[in-house]
């Protein structure tokens, strides 16, 4: 228990030297954190702190102001699908809710099985090709049900 | 000479399958020992033809789209490559009626070059406006983009010239300039599309900026959700770097300027200024109380210019071609080109750059071509999430700040989303709100208490509890929240919400009554 303490914090000053230099760098910070954790680990907020001279209500409040950043890591895929008002005028609430359906779970949620989180997002930017999903980073447009089954298939393997 | 093979690396053509067709065009080509290059350029925006790949031939450019990786061995038997004919052959890409309407200046060469090539940026008048620039007196380019008429696109519709200005005559030690792209609204994709398909036009802009105001600095704030655009905008900052546009002596000259990008977090309000410059320092996104504005109080305290993309993307232009010649598109105050961006359920959906003043009957009808669905138009959301909702007989209003304005609307980012007749309005004011709700940074109180009682109340009334009381207490807090909220999300919120009400009140009758006196 100690020596994982004592490693995350080893990473933690990794992430925070690569960025201390540059002039407002918490959200770097934070960025850097969830690279290489796949979340902000509690354990890493005092660190944080520490090293920007902040105290750590200061550091949890930002990390828990911006949607990006977990408290705990998302599943092997995570699918981000888009809820915004360009993909509703094309029945994206149909499409969100069949996913839940498909998925069993629903928005803010991981698979049991680890496989999957469903996020939702607002504006990919592919408002012209909707609805709209990032999967895994990796951007999926017109999405209807076809689309929706393969996808779900997909990463479920 | 190589044969150059277009296939668009736009994440919106990558959403359609582009990289498939890319790799299916790459294997064809190794299979039948053909010598020719694929360049990933960006869109031209045509997004019912994307992925559309393009070839160079001895008559010019030649079109093949929506292309799909199964289309790709048939297109190498029709020749395509000396532009033979096939199903998909759209001919001359800048002849499709789309494309031969639009007036591209800020997007001139967006889809066409390689996005990271600086020699294509150069060869397609790229950096002459800089080069015009790094000769002048600061105070001279202030001048000529004032003089262009150029208001910030991000949706305001402020001045560009007179907030450039102002941070021109502060005294500092240290001046920002800061670029917004945290395109959040729904139905925009303009910055997108720049960055990823022409990002050394943006740097231009900004390096243009910088020596006009005496910035050395520029932060570009990218939205996570645009991981495509991240990775193009870095490369392309690196390539500037190497090739002395960005850096110490900017194209020679003794300006520093130096761009970083940095990646937003998922937040809505980012997107607005003093709230983007909290976000970069490091602090949570919250909305700072104006005054002290920006321009003499932004980033770190410093004088600080805070341009939305296209904004940026802009000056080039009008620094290369002159103040005059950009402020002879448009009408009344709206001058030069705006790119329209037109989603949703619509036929054609794209991106279209042309002057202000289109009519948005001719923007939704003649050049979207009505809905994907065939079915009758019920309204169109202009700029974004905070934007109102028009009903067709608003159609003859033409594309200006002020015409929009007098029409308790507003242009926003020039992204409009189509509904068709199957849409819910009272359901769209509900998300409004709550979409309100989830995204207020919890500042000032209109916006943070009144999008929750906001959303509550529109519950009540689609469960048909005391409906006229409902609609009466939405409408107060629509009133208090429009002059109460620190920024535009609370105070723009209710510009969504009182059009929907208003054009369309029959959908905002109690729904057992409405389907009983059916």
């Amino acid at each position: 228990m100690q020596a994982q303490s004592t490693q995350i914090e080893a990473r933690a000053k990794a992430v925070i030297a690569e960025h201390i230099e540059r002039e407002g760098p918490l959200l770097p910070i934070l960025h850097g954190m969830q690279d290489e954790f796949g979340c902000v680990p509690k354990e890493t907020l005092p660190v944080i702190a520490e090293a920007l001279n902040l105290s750590r209500a200061e550091v949890h409040g930002v990390m828990t102001f911006y949607h990006d950043f977990r408290e705990e890591p998302a599943g092997r895929h995570v699918i981000k699908l888009c809820r915004a008002e360009a993909c509703q005028s094309v029945g994206g609430d149909a499409i969100a809710a069949r996913l839940q359906q498909l998925l069993g779970i629903s928005f803010n949620q991981t698979t049991a099985d680890g496989a999957v989180t469903l996020e939702p997002v607002y504006c990919l930017g592919f408002c012209a090709c909707a609805p709209a999903a990032l999967v895994d980073g990796e951007p999926v447009g017109r999405l209807d049900e076809d689309r929706l089954a393969e996808l779900v298939a997909e990463v479920r393997s | 000479m190589t044969q150059v093979i277009y296939v668009p690396g736009d994440s919106g053509a990558l959403a359609l399958g582009a990289d498939k067709v890319a790799n299916a065009i790459r294997s064809e080509l190794e299979a039948r020992g053909i010598e020719a290059k694929i360049v990933r350029n960006g869109s031209r925006g045509l997004y019912w033809l994307e992925p559309m790949v393009e070839v160079e031939t001895d008559k010019g450019r030649v079109a093949y789209g929506p292309v799909k990786a199964k289309d790709v061995a048939s297109l190498f038997e029709s020749d395509f490559l000396s532009g033979g004919s096939h199903q998909l052959s759209l001919g001359n890409p800048e002849e499709i009626p789309f494309l031969a309407r639009q007036t591209r200046l800020t997007f001139a060469r967006c889809g066409i070059t390689d996005p990271l090539s600086l020699d294509d940026y150069r060869a397609h008048g790229g950096l002459r406006g800089l080069e015009k620039a790094v000769a002048m007196a600061p105070l001279d380019i202030v001048k000529q983009v004032t003089e262009s008429g150029l208001r910030g696109r991000g949706g305001a519709g402020f001045p560009t010239g007179i907030k450039w200005q102002t941070v021109h005559d502060a005294q500092a030690a240290q001046k920002y300039i800061v670029c917004n792209a945290d395109e959040g609204d729904s139905g925009t994709f303009a910055d997108r599309m720049i960055m990823e398909g022409d990002p050394f036009v943006l740097i231009e802009g900004m390096a243009i900026a910088g020596i006009a105001v005496g910035a050395t600095k520029g932060y570009i704030y990218l939205r996570s959700e645009y991981p495509h655009a991240i990775r193009t905008m870095n490369a392309a900052i690196e390539t500037a770097r190497k090739e002395g546009v960005l850096g110490w002596n900017v194209l020679g000259s003794q300006h520093l300027f130096d761009i970083e990008v940095r990646v937003g977090a998922g937040a809505y309000v980012c997107g607005e200024e003093t709230s983007l410059l909290n976000s970069l320092e490091g602090k949570r996104g919250v909305v700072r109380a104006k005054p002290p504005l920006p321009a003499i109080q932004g980033l770190f305290g410093k004088p600080t210019v805070v341009n939305n993309v296209i904004s940026l993307a802009s000056v080039p232009v009008i620094m290369d071609k002159g103040a005059e010649f950009y402020r002879d598109f448009g009408m009344g105050r709206s001058r030069g080109t705006i790119p329209i961006q037109i989603a949703g359920n619509v036929k054609h959906g794209g991106l279209f750059e042309a002057a202000f003043g289109l009519t948005l009957g001719e923007i939704v009808n003649e050049i979207g071509g009505g809905t994907a669905s065939g079915r009758p138009v019920k309204a169109v959301q202009i700029g974004g999430p905070l934007g109102a909702y028009f009903p067709p007989s608003y159609f003859d209003i033409p594309f200006d700040y002020e015409a929009y304005a007098a029409k308790d609307g507003l242009i926003g980012h020039a992204g409009l989303v189509v509904f068709d007749d199957s849409a819910d309005m009272l359901k769209q004011a509900r998300f409004a709100m709550e979409f309100c709700a989830i995204e207020s940074c919890g500042k000032c109180t209109p916006c943070r208490i009144g999008a929750v009682r906001g959303t509550e109340t529109l519950d009540k009334l689609a469960a048909g509890i005391q409906p006229d009381k409902q609609i009466a207490v939405v409408t107060d807090l629509c009133n208090t929240m429009k002059f109460g909220s620190l920024c535009a999300l609370g105070g723009f919120t209710p510009y969504p919400v009182m059009s929907a009400l208003t054009h369309f009140p029959e959908d905002f009758k109690p729904r057992a009554v409405a389907e009983a006196a059916e």
